[in-house]
């Protein structure tokens, strides 16, 4: 899918994130986390993850994590890609 | 009563908060109820359903009985709400304002159409209708038999208050004709009744008192909204040692009873006939289901034989 304008979804909850979208010439990954030290790298695989499943090419997704699980990040991800995808 | 299952305690918990729903396998109630409706804002809908969907990808041995309540039916986000959330196979849904037996109908339609799509068993999806409105306890009754996927009806304070244009108390007299209400339509059809939520979390002596006066009127679970209510709850719901004992001695009673050709008999100057053996049953499987005895009641214990 293509990302067509900004799209943000998540909260600034413990155990939530915030994920924001939006088009890029190229495919770019920005990651805030109170647990960046230890976690990035999943966190990054996870969200590598979601953007091919959803065939994303490029765009630019940063995120500020506050401790959020896999299917959390999968999940505010996915609703910020459906609300950039245009209509 | 070979579908007894205990539904003492319904939890509420907030469809758009993962610091709630990843507590779900840790909360020691009988049920949850994942909430896509007043929990969740108008602007959060599409995401709220995301995330209820991916939590429950992730919980796949599952402790607890989970119901998902969807938005209304008369709303633009039921169908998405039931489209995103069903391919993750909850138990069912809670269905708000079920007013009229032919809302429980519709839900039953898109289920069957769902399971169908799903490859599930048509019937998997059970439904729990809230009964919230003077219209829905008017027609509970009917309501109650609208679908074979009813496992109760769940009674909503708080939406049925603001519908009469009245407040709510914590003594609840004005509840009263529509409690009776939804108890008699759930009685008649054989399904549960199950109460609303107490609403102050930090009043643990009313919600005890409101939780003994629903059990008496024959209520078999209550929801809520905190899981420091869950205790108080189950403590009511748990049947007295006393009740137990009584119990047995009355299934005892009356199978020597029926041994010497009579239907009914005396124990300690009380008569024990069917009635009293069908209560005692009730207390049995109920005492069962807390662990505090290990016999089966089954429907010859209760009826003899022919």
């Amino acid at each position: 899918m293509e990302i067509l304008k900004k799209g943000q979804a998540g909260t600034m909850q413990s155990s939530d994130l915030m994920v924001t979208v939006e088009p890029a010439d190229r495919l770019l990954i920005e990651i805030e986390s109170t647990v960046k030290k230890q976690f990035e790298h999943l966190i990054r695989a996870k969200l590598e993850e979601v953007l091919a499943k959803n065939a994303v090419k490029s765009g630019k997704v940063s995120i500020s994590d506050r401790g959020a699980l896999d299917y959390a990040i999968e999940a505010r991800l996915e609703a910020a890609l459906q609300r950039a995808g245009g209509a | 009563m070979a579908d007894f299952k205990l539904r003492r305690s319904l939890l509420y918990v907030p469809g758009n908060m993962p610091s709630m729903l990843q507590n779900i396998p840790l909360f020691q109630c009988d049920a949850v109820q994942i909430d896509l409706e007043d929990a969740v804002p108008l602007s959060e809908k599409d995401a709220a359903r995301i995330l209820v969907r991916r939590f429950l990808d992730n919980y796949k041995v599952r402790n607890k009985e989970i119901l998902v309540r969807i938005n209304g039916l008369d709303t633009k986000w039921a169908l998405d709400d039931l489209k995103t959330v069903l391919p993750a196979k909850p138990d069912g849904i809670r269905l708000p304002k079920a007013d009229t037996p032919e809302v429980v109908e519709h839900l039953d339609t898109l289920l069957t159409e769902y399971e169908e799509e799903l490859g599930l068993r048509v019937g998997h999806f059970k439904i729990l209708p809230s009964i919230e409105t003077a219209e829905g306890v008017l027609n509970a009754p009917k309501t109650a038999r609208a679908s074979d996927r009813l496992i109760g009806l769940a009674f909503g304070a708080e939406d049925y208050t603001a519908t009469m244009e009245i407040n709510r108390t914590k003594t609840g007299e004005e509840l009263f004709n529509a409690r009776m209400n939804v108890l008699w339509g759930a009685k008649a059809a054989g399904i549960q009744a199950i109460d609303s939520i107490f609403a102050d979390v930090n009043d643990m002596e009313a919600l005890r008192k409101e939780t003994e006066l629903i059990k008496k009127l024959g209520f078999t679970g209550k929801c809520m909204i905190n899981p420091r209510q869950i205790d108080i709850i189950h403590e009511v719901f748990a049947p007295k040692q006393e009740e137990v004992d009584y119990a047995l001695e009355v299934m005892d009673a009356i199978k020597r009873a029926r041994e010497m050709g009579t239907g009914v008999i005396s124990l300690k100057g009380k008569m024990i006939d069917r009635p009293v053996v069908v209560r005692a049953a009730r207390v049995l499987n109920t005492a069962r289901a807390h662990g505090m005895v290990d016999i089966v009641i089954n429907e010859e214990d209760i009826n003899g034989t022919e």
